[in-house]
């Protein structure tokens, strides 16, 4: 298994106002395969995400990277097993540092050499090239802002990578681009993605298995070839693959809140 | 409701020409270039990427475009009477009272320091000069009528207290309790989850068929408008390259609406790569 | 990099303007050059440059700019009008008024940047490791922040310049002490509207190290409206630097500092105006440079332009 979680428990504020974001959540990503996250906004999806890649150190339960039991803090050597991309590729880059700043910075962090051989195969890797090393955030496109932060993920060469939303800022004829990129990258490094989206289709196009999840709770888990036949059990996960065919009148009658 | 009944037959919005450009260092950028359309009693789907100039459509009818942008046409007509000729404030008792524009995300649409039944009461009286009590009774019908359950709890409420499903179906009761002809909706629903999105939609095309109202919907998500609007109109770099109905999409012929229609991915096809989008630069003339 | 056909004055534009630099160096430079081309649009604010670099300029080159010894004194040329001989008269000693204002411009260039280089540094430590941080850091740092804010700045000054002595090292001290609140507050203001974003996360992502963050990522874009303000208070310290020393606080006679000949020619104001009225233009002219190039510095600089 590359990553285990067990019962995982994250609460928000404290007392009366405590929000239970996410519920005793258990689920396993093997390693290389591709696992999709699904749920609308609130389901804690995001939440799972960021207590497995450090971001958030409030959690009780157990997750494991690489066989590896992790912590609340983590140690550096995590940081080259298990890298993340952002949703928003406008807020994910420093505005003052160049491309190559940014991809520099993890290799100096790391204490790996020969900077520049690494930055121009990621930026390869990428699709980018070495036309675009020096160029600052705000003279790239969305797409090729979001080729950056895949690159600077890629850099420490990282077994697992977590995705939080990293098409749904984008235009869809981009989103085919990035979805492309993400699945040769996986391909030819040979990595275990995690996937947290609300869009069924993007699952249903990058990942192998999915799990749903609502209000904080796992609902079900499913392999990709199930969710193709629409043979879902839950009925939450029925309704979710009904909205996302589109908008049809008697269909949105039905619709009710699953708790 | 007569001024209604004549326009029936005549088209609701003439747009012929329109053109939107921004000065910069270099000259003019046009965002619009020479965009021509009708519209009735319908629900028009505009679609386009980012920068395709699709917003700017929208908002220049009811001229909200931002300074020190120039709008011009050959003909905008509402209703046969020419908007850009309209005077400022003939121009407010239009907005609002004849034609609404709902955003994408209401909490900056929305007063934060006044109730929200206070907030609908107000825009149904500032249009119609009726009393408080009968403009509350009116905005607690349209907030039944957006399928809000609890009316008389929600009007109290301050906007910083709702959900963003909630905020949005509040804007629409907001924008439709003058009871306009047109609703220009730009990206209504895209900040909310796709179930809610879903039962807002219904909300407004309800509110469509019941009130003969005119609808420009303005969108990035083809298969939504596709299965929402009547009509669509596809947009590239400030031109329509096609108009369809809705129902034909799949049947588009122009390669930048065949592109972005195969760059979706679909929950019934096998994963695999996607065709990705080449552009033509010959689609800026087309 | 490439073989270029341009007139090499085009080349060097496109150099520094086009979208793909080739290192390091010409993206910075580039930018740089970006940021001059919007500066140089505002008129107000190349004057305000142009009277700083005067100021640097005639620092500089005082010895060979004055025409007298700024301590020379002329018993029999005292209280002089403006002249030929002396442009802007002489005063109670017969000094050559010019000759001072051009080596007290030293004086005020000192206190200047050694003001800028120590206040707005330690306001910038101090607000964003309380941003940054937060908790107990964060109320530790900004309740010292507030009680120092609570003084009157001059009275501090007056009070540390008494306890350390009158002198012009000792007012630059008490200057910079009584001035840094203010850019500590700035520093965590702006401290806050980054910390969370995606890119500090990213940053902790890679594994990068607190100081790491703090310097690297959130004091970049922090420093960009400590330097606006910097300038812009510039003038307030030029201000207060000749306040202690017309209170005879600051420079000690016979030092050519500005607030002091304007102390010294108070008692003349109404028959020799010019002794009192010399050195107050003289502070008026770089007060007003300094908050003309601040505003100019704001319009290129502030992120939000971005």
């Amino acid at each position: 298994m590359m990553i285990d979680i067990q019962n995982l428990r994250v609460r928000f504020g404290q007392g009366a106002d405590a929000v239970t974001a996410v519920d005793g959540v258990t689920l396993s990503v093997r390693e290389g395969e591709s696992f999709g996250l699904v749920g609308e906004s609130g389901s804690g999806k995001s939440t799972v995400l960021r207590a497995v890649s450090g971001l958030n150190d409030d959690w009780t339960g157990r997750i494991a990277v690489a066989g590896t039991e992790q912590g609340p803090k983590r140690q550096k050597g995590f940081y080259k097993l298990c890298q993340m991309v952002f949703q928003d590729p406008y807020g994910s880059l420093h505005p003052r540092h160049t491309v190559d700043r940014i991809l520099a910075e993890p290799i100096a962090i790391h204490g790996l050499g020969d900077a520049d051989a690494r930055i121009d195969r990621v930026l390869r890797d990428v699709g980018l090239g070495p036309a675009f090393r020096f160029r600052y955030p705000h003279q790239l496109s969305g797409g090729q802002r979001q080729r950056v932060a895949i690159a600077r993920a890629l850099v420490l060469e990282p077994r697992v990578l977590l995705l939080d939303e990293p098409t749904s800022a984008l235009d869809v004829s981009v989103q085919a681009e990035i979805l492309n990129l993400l699945r040769r990258l996986r391909a030819e490094h040979g990595l275990t993605l995690v996937l947290v989206t609300h869009n069924l289709a993007v699952v249903a196009n990058l990942c192998d298995r999915l799990a749903v999840m609502n209000r904080g709770r796992l609902v079900e888990e499913m392999s990709v070839d199930e969710l193709r036949r629409g043979a879902a059990r839950e009925p939450y996960t029925l309704q979710l693959l009904r909205a996302s065919q589109g908008y049809d009148r008697a269909t949105a009658e039905s619709f009710r809140d699953y708790a | 409701m007569t001024d209604r009944k004549m326009a029936d037959n005549a088209p609701l919005l003439e747009v012929s020409n329109l053109r939107v450009a921004f000065p910069t260092r270099t000259g003019m950028a046009e965002a619009v270039r020479g965009v021509s359309f009708t519209l009735g009693r319908e629900k028009l789907g505009i679609v386009g990427e980012s920068g395709s100039g699709k917003s700017m459509t929208g908002r220049s009818i009811l001229r909200l475009v931002p300074q020190p942008g120039r709008v011009t046409a050959d003909r905008l007509a509402f209703n046969g009477e020419d908007l850009l000729a309209a005077s400022p404030r003939r121009m407010r008792d239009i907005r609002g009272r004849r034609i609404a524009m709902v955003m994408q995300d209401p909490k900056y649409s929305l007063n934060p320091v006044m109730t929200v039944g206070r907030q609908i009461a107000e825009a149904y009286r500032v249009h119609s000069k009726a009393g408080a009590a009968e403009a509350k009774r009116r905005a607690l019908e349209m907030l039944a009528a957006v399928r809000i359950r609890d009316p008389e709890r929600v009007y109290d409420r301050y906007p910083h207290e709702v959900s963003g499903g909630m905020g949005q179906r509040i804007m629409i009761a907001m924008m439709l309790i003058p009871d306009p002809d047109l609703l220009i909706a730009d990206e209504p629903t895209s900040a909310l989850d796709v179930t809610v999105q879903m039962q807002v939609l219904a909300i407004l095309d309800d509110l469509c068929s019941q009130r003969g109202m005119g609808m420009i919907f303005v969108s990035h998500d083809l298969n939504l408008v596709a299965s929402f609007c009547d009509r669509i109109l596809i947009m590239y770099a400030g031109r329509v390259v096609e108009s369809c109905r809705a129902s034909e999409l799949h049947a588009a012929q122009h390669p930048y609406t065949r592109g972005l229609l195969a760059s979706l991915p679909r929950i019934d096809e096998p994963p695999g790569d996607l065709p990705v989008l080449s552009r033509d630069p010959m689609w800026l003339e087309a | 990099m490439t073989a270029r056909t341009d007139t090499p004055s085009a080349g060097w534009r496109d150099w520094l303007t086009t979208d793909t630099p080739q290192s390091r160096a010409q993206a910075r430079l580039g930018r740089a050059w970006a940021g001059w081309t919007a500066f140089r649009r505002n008129r107000l604010a190349v004057a305000g440059l142009l009277i700083v670099l005067a100021l640097v300029v005639v620092a500089a080159l005082a010895p060979v700019l004055a025409p007298y010894h700024p301590y020379a004194q002329d018993l029999n040329g005292r209280l002089l009008p403006p002249s030929a001989a002396h442009w802007l008269g002489t005063d109670a000693f017969g000094r050559d008024i010019l000759s001072r204002l051009i080596h007290g411009a030293r004086l005020t260039l000192m206190i200047v940047a050694l003001v800028a280089a120590t206040a707005p540094l330690a306001g910038l430590v101090i607000g964003t490791a309380a941003g940054y941080f937060g908790g107990w850091v964060d109320t530790v740092l900004m309740r010292i922040t507030d009680i120092a804010l609570a003084f009157p700045k001059l009275i501090l000054a007056l009070a540390f310049v008494a306890a350390l002595g009158p002198g012009i090292e000792n007012a630059v001290i008490a200057i910079a002490i009584t001035s840094w609140p203010p850019y500590a507050r700035i520093a965590r203001a702006e401290t806050l509207t980054v910390r969370r974003s995606d890119f500090i996360s990213a940053a902790r992502l890679q594994g990068a190290s607190s100081l790491r963050i703090i310097l690297g990522h959130i004091m970049p874009l922090c420093i960009a409206s400590l330097i606006v303000r910097t300038t812009l208070d510039m003038a307030g310290v030029i201000l207060t630097a000749a306040g202690l020393g017309f209170l005879g606080l600051g420079a000690q006679p016979p030092l050519p500092e500005w607030g002091a000949m304007i102390a010294s020619g108070r008692q003349y104001v109404l028959e020799q105006w010019w002794v009192a009225a010399m050195p107050g233009l003289a502070i008026f002219i770089v007060s007003l440079g300094f908050n003309l190039l601040g505003d100019g510095l704001r319009d290129v600089l502030d992120p939000k332009g971005d």
